[in-house]
């Protein structure tokens, strides 16, 4: 309670100017081939500052602090920190500042224990004034809250754990400005919770925290000041403490979000997909074990997954698409035939479509034109007797294209030559084009923006309301409950129950992806001493919650 | 067979497996930074080459090993800079060097061939060497066997009790993190290929100046190649490397052993044995992908371009 009132404190004193500014931007600038990522960015943080940048996907919050943190070299315009102008060529000269930054992608090196991931990052000076690092390590645990073991290895680590290591990073350098770059979007809410307590901690210590983030409730929660870009130009400066969400979004988007009150649920029909008893050792080193998953899609309706990531979603959907077809032919049926042995061309033919969460190289190959791609998915109906018909093609890509509004030159682009949301709206819209019985789903509006989603949503809503079957797999909570008819979440490799999204809340699905579910399955397994919970368990408790 | 046949085998199987050593503690640097380096065999042919150039023109067989360390860095500083700075692709780069070296060393060594030079001589360890039977087959070698032997310890050393070593490792898992946190990228693999080239080049000398003390064309006959095999043999661990050398150098020399004991088993037939025997060991790993991908450097073989990054 103490730190919150310093940190507002801070606020207080970095509005009325008497905190010294730590960093100053002026008229940052940085152009890529056919596109201005920042245009004169102009903006400042005091000491002891939560600051957040927000934007929408491509509106330059990464080059901007790719730039202060020395990845990025800026076209023009200047950089003061503490008052001094300064050039920050590379990394090492951002951190001899005392920059510090957690990427969204962890740079951390997973076959190195902890503490050899933080030594790595430190200058040989830094070195020598800490007599030892892993007591060092274990201090600054104690003094933030950070639970972490400096021995372990870093790949036996839960992406939480690896977010700490991140910051602990930062800590041992003693930063004075700590740049996250959408720290939640891997976290539980508990997890949101905790860092949170950390961030104020350090705020109210004189660190200062720049804060990207798409979840304007965090900032409203968290920040005291924001700035937000659009386009590559700042749109606007704002506290968010008097701000709302939706008053926020408004000055992202620009015009305001239709706020969708959510849609309307939908019972499913007959069982047309499911999978039993699923047990599944990984592919990869690192990958997660599926346990005993259990669950029945129906037709004509949503079914979402929620989940953080790395809980076993990746593995999940290579075994329902058929990419991974190891596990045993009666664990996935697709209208009453085993498949799990099929390829994944023949479960296409059967009538399942699929949309992986990697959009360039699996959902689609780079370097081929969007027409091309439209045709690995949708051979029949445009190949006569072993011949393309390149002409109907064509057609149906361009009509693909304008019905989907994805951004692009023409169905002859190449795929990698579109921004991510465009490219995932372009494989939504020819994975649902092929009217399938079965919709395998990740990230549906993943990098999209708000009025693409929408127009995505429509669809797999009308999809679902012409009968077919939909899983969704996201780590967007709130978009779940937004379309997902029934829900569950994924927690190391094992299904929570599937409940109805009207019978449940944002808690206690939260609490799911953090495992609460994995003790009750395991105890109720003791209790009937039976071997394993079948499917009928399963429906048991669906009816209890 | 009495003790004295079994010395001579063990003493000739490390004196074989030598060269072996000395060029897979390159190339398993060069690889643990993430960079594959095939050309190994060009490399090591340039060194012998050009080491019995530098000795039979000076008579001096230290010249003619820092004519060779010299050549073999040169060659890896031409494949550094295609595949570092050009981004070529590592795997067809690599073959070309060694194709090219192939042909360079046996144009520029025509005049010589045939020719002898008085290689290097036994040095006797005193006291070690009076040790019964391990004595003969440890203490009783040329000056670059103990060297090889030293160098694996510091190189085994280095890459797992220093910073230096950390480093290294760092950038052959994750060179894009490596970047991040201020890591020189491409200076580290420069020096990982560098280290590779001149550790080839140090290898054809033993082969042109000790093992056998001539100029043949091709005379390494595929010891780079086999290297290459050793350091997955190995799992990229140095001291695997060290027995799976001496391994391979018995195997090579069975052939010997064989007909002494009275076997006639056709040499041909007898000379493959080091090569089934790095067939078979990369089958047996290659089984287990599991295991292959935790041990292998992760970017071993992808290029890595720092203005790419943004």
């Amino acid at each position: 309670m103490n730190h919150l009132n310093n940190s507002s404190n801070h606020a207080q004193q970095g509005r009325q100017s008497q905190n010294p500014q730590r960093l100053s931007l002026i008229n940052i600038t940085k152009e890529y081939p056919g596109c201005i990522a920042n245009d004169k960015i102009t903006m400042s943080l005091a000491a002891g500052e939560i600051h957040a940048l927000l934007g929408e996907n491509g509106a330059g919050k990464s080059t901007l602090v790719k730039s202060i943190y020395g990845v990025v070299a800026p076209d023009q315009g200047d950089i003061f920190w503490d008052g001094r102008k300064v050039i920050i060529k590379s990394p090492s000269v951002a951190r001899d500042l005392g920059i510090g930054m957690v990427f969204q992608h962890f740079s951390l090196f997973e076959t190195l224990t902890v503490s050899e991931n933080i030594e790595l990052c430190l200058s040989k000076k830094q070195l020598t004034s800490i007599p030892d690092l892993s007591d060092k390590i274990r201090q600054l645990s104690r003094q933030y809250g950070l639970d972490i073991d400096p021995d372990r290895h870093v790949h036996s680590l839960s992406i939480g754990e690896r977010q700490r290591v991140e910051i602990m990073r930062c800590l041992v350098q003693s930063v004075k400005l700590l740049i996250l770059d959408e720290p939640t979007s891997v976290l539980t809410p508990q997890e949101v919770t905790n860092l949170f307590t950390v961030l104020r901690q350090l705020a109210a210590e004189g660190c200062s925290i720049l804060f990207i983030s798409h979840k304007l409730h965090e900032v409203t929660e968290l920040c005291h000041h924001a700035t937000i870009l659009r386009g590559g130009k700042v749109i606007a400066t704002c506290e968010p403490k008097n701000e709302t969400s939706a008053s926020i979004a408004k000055m992202m988007v620009g015009e305001l979000a239709e706020q969708t009150a959510g849609y309307a649920k939908k019972q499913g029909t007959d069982t047309v997909f499911s999978v039993n008893n699923l047990s599944l050792s990984p592919l990869q080193p690192f990958g997660t074990t599926l346990k005993q998953i259990n669950f029945q899609l129906q037709a004509g309706e949503i079914l979402g997954i929620a989940g953080v990531a790395g809980n076993g979603q990746d593995e999940l959907m290579s075994v329902l698409s058929g990419e991974d077809n190891r596990s045993k032919a009666e664990t996935i049926c697709l209208e009453n035939q085993n498949i799990g042995r099929f390829s994944a061309g023949k479960r296409r033919k059967m009538g399942l479509a699929y949309v992986p969460e990697e959009r360039l190289g699996r959902g689609a190959v780079p370097e081929m034109s969007l027409t091309e791609n439209t045709l690995l998915t949708h051979s029949e109906g445009f190949v006569q007797q072993g011949l393309v018909q390149w002409k109907k093609l064509k057609d149906y890509t361009s009509q693909l294209i304008t019905q989907y509004s994805v951004k692009c030159h023409g169905e002859r682009s190449e795929a990698q030559s579109l921004s991510g949301g465009n490219l995932q709206k372009f494989i939504m819209g020819r994975e649902i084009g092929q009217a399938p019985k079965v919709l395998i789903c990740a990230h549906p509006t993943w990098g999209v923006d708000v009025g693409a989603a929408l127009s995505i949503h429509q669809a797999l809503l009308t999809l679902r309301d012409q009968g077919a079957a939909i899983l969704l797999v996201s780590e967007d909570i709130d978009e779940l409950f937004l379309l997902a008819d029934r829900m569950a979440a994924v927690c190391d490799g094992y299904l929570s129950p599937v409940v109805q999204t009207d019978n449940t809340n944002i808690n206690e699905i939260g609490q799911w992806m953090a495992g609460t579910f994995i003790d009750e399955e395991q105890s109720t397994m003791i209790d009937t001493s039976s071997t394993s919970p079948t499917p009928s368990q399963h429906s048991k408790k669906e009816t209890q919650a | 067979m009495d003790i004295d046949f079994i010395t001579q085998i063990l003493f000739a199987a490390i004196k074989t497996g030598t060269p072996l050593l000395l060029i897979a503690l390159g190339e398993v640097v060069c690889e643990k930074s993430g960079v594959l380096n095939l050309g190994q065999e060009g490399m090591m042919l340039m060194g012998a080459v050009v080491g019995f150039l530098a000795a039979y023109s000076t008579g001096s067989a230290g010249l003619g090993i820092f004519g060779a360390i010299f050549m073999g860095a040169t060659m890896s500083l031409i494949f550094a800079f295609l595949v570092l700075h050009l981004n070529t692709n590592q795997v067809a780069t690599g073959l070309a060097l060694t194709i090219f070296g192939t042909g360079l060393s046996a144009f520029i060594g025509s005049g010589v061939v045939g020719e002898t030079i008085q290689g290097f001589q036994p040095i006797i360890i005193p006291l070690l060497s009076d040790i019964p039977v391990i004595g003969k087959i440890f203490f009783t070698h040329d000056l670059l066997v103990y060297i090889s032997i030293l160098l694996a310890i510091a190189i085994a050393y280095v890459t797992n009790k220093t910073r230096i070593g950390l480093i290294l490792k760092a950038v052959g898992e994750n060179p894009n993190a490596a970047n991040a946190i201020g890591i020189n990228v491409l200076k580290v693999r420069y020096l990982a290929v560098l280290f590779g080239g001149a550790m080839a080049g140090l290898s054809g000398a033993y082969m042109s100046l000790v093992y056998t003390p001539m100029w043949i064309e091709n005379m390494t006959s595929g010891r780079g190649w086999i290297a290459l095999a050793l350091v997955v043999f190995a799992s990229w661990r140095v001291g695997n490397i060290v027995l799976g050398a001496y391994l391979f150098g018995l195997a090579s020399i069975m052939h010997l052993v064989l007909q002494g004991m009275g076997w006639s088993i056709s040499s041909n037939l007898l000379s493959m044995l080091p090569y089934v025997a790095t067939v078979i060991v990369m089958v047996i790993i290659g089984a287990d992908h599991f295991k292959e991908k935790l041990l292998a450097p992760r970017s071993l073989g992808k290029p890595f371009n720092p203005r790419q990054m943004a």
